[in-house]
Formats: C-alpha cells, sequence, structure tokens
C-alpha cells in the first residue's frame, strides 16, 4: 500500500488540480464548432456554394466570427491576470501550444472576414455598403475565391487540432496526455458543425448533405474516442487509472450516457433513418450532437486535472 | 556554469515545518499557500510499513515543462544556477504551467501571476543559503552546485542512496531525496 499526506492545501491546486472550469470548456467547444464550421464553409466556398443564395454560406462565416469572439471572451474571463492579455500577442514561443493558439487565432480572422465577403446577409450590406463593393471585386476572381475556401480549410483544421494539442501537450496531467486528443477535438468540432448548421440550413440538398455528413464524422469521432482509450489503456498505470476514471471510475456516468450516448450514438441512429427518408429531419438529433461535444470539452477539461502522476494509485 | 539542486535526508526530517515558516517569511508568501510543503509518503505492507517524511517544493527541473508551455515566456530559467522563475509583469494568469507540473508546485497569487519557489535566489546571490535550509534544526536539507564534484550536495549523493520525486514524468528534477 502507498498513503501519501501532505501539508500544502494551495487553493485549486489541493486536494486536486482545480484550475480551469467552464471557461476553457467553453472555449475548446466554441473553438472546435468554429474550426468544424470554418472547413464546412471553406468546403461550401471552394465547390462555389455561394454562387446559390439560399447556401448557408451566406451567413456561415459571420456567425463563426460572433461564436468565435464568444469562445475568445470566455478564454479572458479565465485568466487570473486579465491586463496582462496583451502579453501573449508581444512574443511567439514556439514551444508552447497556448503561444502557436494565439497566433493561429489572429490569423483566423481575417480568413473569416474574406470568406464572409464574398457573399453577406442582406442586413450587413445594407449597413456597410462598401462591404458590397470589395464582394464586386472578389467576384471578378474565382480562382481568388476558391484560394480563400482551401485557406478556411486549412486554418479550421489547425484551430481544431490545437484545440486538443493544448491539452495532450501536458505530459504532467496523464488522461491528457494522448496524441489522439487532437484528432478527437476536430472530429467533435466538425460533427457539432455539422449539426449546428444543418439545423438552420434553409434547403433539403444541403440538409441531407450536412446529415450524411454528420453521420460520418461521428462514426470517425466514436473510433477516435476508442483509439484515445485504447492508447491510455496500453500505456503505463498512470495512463490505466487515467483512462478507468473515464470508463468506470467517476466521470463514466456522464461519459457514457452524455458523451457517448446521447452525444454520439443515438444521434447517429435517428440522422441514419432521417437520410435514408424513414423518418423527418428533425432539429433533435443536431441539438444532442452539439451538446454532447459540449459535454465532452467538460468531462476531458475536468477528469484531465484529476488525473495525476502521483495520485494514480488512489484512483483505481 | 553552476547547477543549483537541494538534497534533503529524509533520515533526518521530522517534518517540523520550519522550512515552510521560514518561506513563508521570506519570501511573504500570501496567508493560504505555500511554495514549499511537508508530505507524509507511507508505504509497504503491514506490519513492515515505512514512512518518509520529506520537505517538498518546486523542483527546478532541467526539462521543466512549466517554461516550455508558457504562453507570454514569464516562466524562464535564470543565467545563474538553471533555477526556474517566474517573471511577474510577464504573467498573464493563463495557468498553463500549473497544468504542466507533476509536482503541483505552482499557484496563483491573489495578485493574479504563478507563483512558486525561488530557491531564495536572491538570498543565494548574496551568497547565503535558502530560508528553508538555513533554519532546518536537524541539518536534512542541503543546497549546492550538482555540478561541482566537491559540493556538498554531489558528495552526499555520491556517498548515500537517493531518489528524485516522479522520475518517469521525465522534467529531470533537481531535488534528491536522500533515503
Amino acid at each position: 500500500m502507498q498513503e501519501l499526506d501532505i501539508t500544502r492545501g494551495n487553493h485549486r491546486i489541493d486536494p486536486s488540480l482545480d484550475i480551469w472550469g467552464w471557461e476553457i470548456s467553453v472555449y475548446l467547444f466554441l473553438g472546435g464548432l468554429v474550426a468544424g464550421m470554418m472547413i464546412i464553409s471553406g468546403f461550401f466556398l471552394f465547390r462555389e456554394r455561394y454562387r446559390d443564395t439560399r447556401s448557408t454560406s451566406t451567413i456561415l462565416p459571420f456567425l463563426s466570427m460572433v461564436l468565435l469572439s464568444a469562445g475568445m471572451f470566455a478564454l479572458f474571463l479565465d485568466l487570473e491576470y486579465k491586463v496582462h492579455v496583451w502579453r501573449m500577442y508581444a512574443t511567439f514561443q514556439i514551444t508552447s501550444p497556448m503561444s502557436w493558439g494565439s497566433w493561429i487565432l489572429v490569423l483566423v480572422y481575417p480568413a473569416l472576414f474574406l470568406n464572409m465577403l464574398v457573399r453577406q446577409p442582406r442586413w450587413i450590406l445594407v449597413r456597410v455598403p462598401l462591404f458590397e463593393r470589395w464582394s464586386e471585386q472578389m467576384h471578378r476572381h474565382p480562382v481568388g475565391i476558391r484560394t480563400v475556401g482551401v485557406v478556411n480549410m486549412l486554418l479550421g483544421a489547425l484551430l481544431g487540432i490545437y484545440t486538443g494539442i493544448l491539452l495532450s501537450s501536458f505530459g504532467a496531467r496523464p488522461l491528457w496526455n494522448s496524441a489522439a486528443l487532437g484528432l478527437l477535438f476536430l472530429v467533435s468540432g466538425l460533427s457539432a458543425a455539422a449539426a449546428f448548421v444543418h439545423i438552420f440550413a434553409p434547403n433539403r440538398e444541403e440538409r441531407e448533405l450536412l446529415a450524411k455528413s454528420d453521420n460520418a464524422f461521428l462514426t470517425i469521432e466514436l473510433f477516435v474516442l476508442a483509439l484515445f482509450l485504447v492508447g491510455l489503456i496500453t500505456s503505463t498505470r498512470v495512463h490505466q487509472a487515467a483512462a478507468m476514471m473515464l470508463i468506470g471510475g467517476p466521470y463514466a456516468p456522464v461519459f457514457w450516457v452524455f458523451v457517448v450516448g446521447l452525444g454520439i450514438v443515438i444521434p447517429l441512429i435517428l440522422q441514419s433513418l432521417a437520410v435514408t427518408h424513414r423518418i423527418q429531419h428533425s432539429p433533435v438529433p443536431p441539438l444532442m450532437v452539439i451538446l454532447g461535444g459540449l459535454i465532452l470539452r467538460f468531462v476531458i477539461v475536468a477528469a484531465g486535472q484529476a488525473s495525476h502522476w502521483t495520485r494514480a494509485a488512489q484512483l483505481w | 556554469m553552476a547547477r543549483y539542486g537541494m538534497v534533503v535526508d529524509t533520515a533526518r526530517c521530522v517534518g517540523c515545518m520550519d522550512c515552510v515558516v521560514a518561506c513563508k517569511t521570506e519570501n511573504n508568501v500570501p496567508e493560504g499557500f505555500n511554495r514549499d510543503w511537508i508530505a507524509y509518503d507511507i508505504h509497504g505492507a503491514n506490519p513492515a510499513l515505512h514512512m518518509e517524511i520529506r520537505s517538498e517544493r518546486c523542483n527546478h527541473c532541467d526539462n521543466p515543462p512549466c517554461v516550455y508551455c508558457c504562453p507570454c515566456g514569464a516562466s524562464h530559467i535564470h543565467e545563474r544556477g538553471g533555477v526556474v522563475l517566474v517573471h511577474h509583469e510577464k504573467c498573464s494568469g493563463c495557468k498553463a504551467c500549473m497544468a504542466a507540473c507533476p509536482y503541483d508546485a505552482r499557484f496563483i497569487h491573489p495578485d493574479g501571476y504563478a507563483d512558486k519557489c525561488t530557491f531564495c535566489i536572491h538570498r543565494v546571490e548574496q551568497g547565503l543559503a535558502p530560508a528553508c535550509v538555513s533554519v532546518c534544526p536537524t541539518h536534512c536539507m542541503h543546497f549546492g552546485d550538482i555540478d561541482d564534484p566537491n559540493s556538498d550536495v554531489s558528495r552526499l549523493l555520491l556517498s548515500r542512496r537517493n531518489h528524485p520525486l516522479v522520475p518517469q514524468a521525465g522534467t529531470k528534477p533537481q531535488i534528491f531525496y536522500l533515503t
């Protein structure tokens, strides 16, 4: 047996790390969601779907900017020294994933803005007529628009992977220390984005396309989730203990019921029935996917902080 | 170039917490927080149980993940002795360094920046020992240049069995515990 007692008792450190709350979970979720939306809207640009005025590509970039700003505001709320937020942009630390992420976010905004200029909602054009002139100039260069689409897809993939790499780079937290986390958060972001766009897609063709894509993303997400757990279980004892927190430990009920069951498997079944026209399309399965993606971030952030090198033995 | 490290003789440590009080006084550590602490590690099978009492703090690792993950460049390796420090004026309080530390040695100071043990570098630069070492009533703590084979710490490490904390995390900690 081993028993470790310490006299420390530091706030938010003991008895287990509790430094990142809802702000970081929401930021990671919105970052992943926007990453997925950038990939989808970039793809729509590349395939010239912007020519169809009923396409969701007219509103996606604007919505992405709003959601990303909300995520960054949540991140700002998490900072303990808020007036020093600018310090992140006074340097570039090549070994810090958080520094990479800060600068990726700076690149994401202009890419989304260019994407938005291609086709904006009417209410924006009325308020800012200048955008219409810029938009007309862009339409004279279809290759340029396709390039904006490719840049959006690439930056979306970088942003989505970054949200996972941010956590997986922390070797001190065994649950996060998996290369599969980057891929998991990217695919989860894609599935949430496809579900989100599906909810308000005005035309049937796009709804069908997004539901089919969402089914593919959910299937891949299920495999990556299994890969993530298998990778931990086949690793060291501390990594096994970390995986057990999700598989059969304190986080298991939320993980199995809300993330795997209601967040992936059931919406996958319902959407499969919808795309084969056995049931009507409804906003319920996409809502379940979005909530599942949000709860995945909450579970991973909370369980990761509870996983530890020295307390592993006490978690079994 | 010196490489500062610490050696704690667990056979002598009685867990009196003088080191904790000295640190709090010397560094004006705010109430409710500790830069160093005592760990009671009980292991073995009953009745052959063994208790190791350790005075613990930041391990000033040679491969410090807290420095590598800092997005602001606030966490850094000091030019003198490889001591890991934090520029308070550069820190944004993002807490990445706290998540990266396998020893949970850092905390957020009430003023908003990440704080931790400094090996009392302000004393060391004046030729003094860190406050915790200087007050230890059992003389169980030793501080010095681990790269110097003639230093107290190097001789102790050669003469006694010792172990660092969580070496499997790969951070190359520079505090060693004599058993």
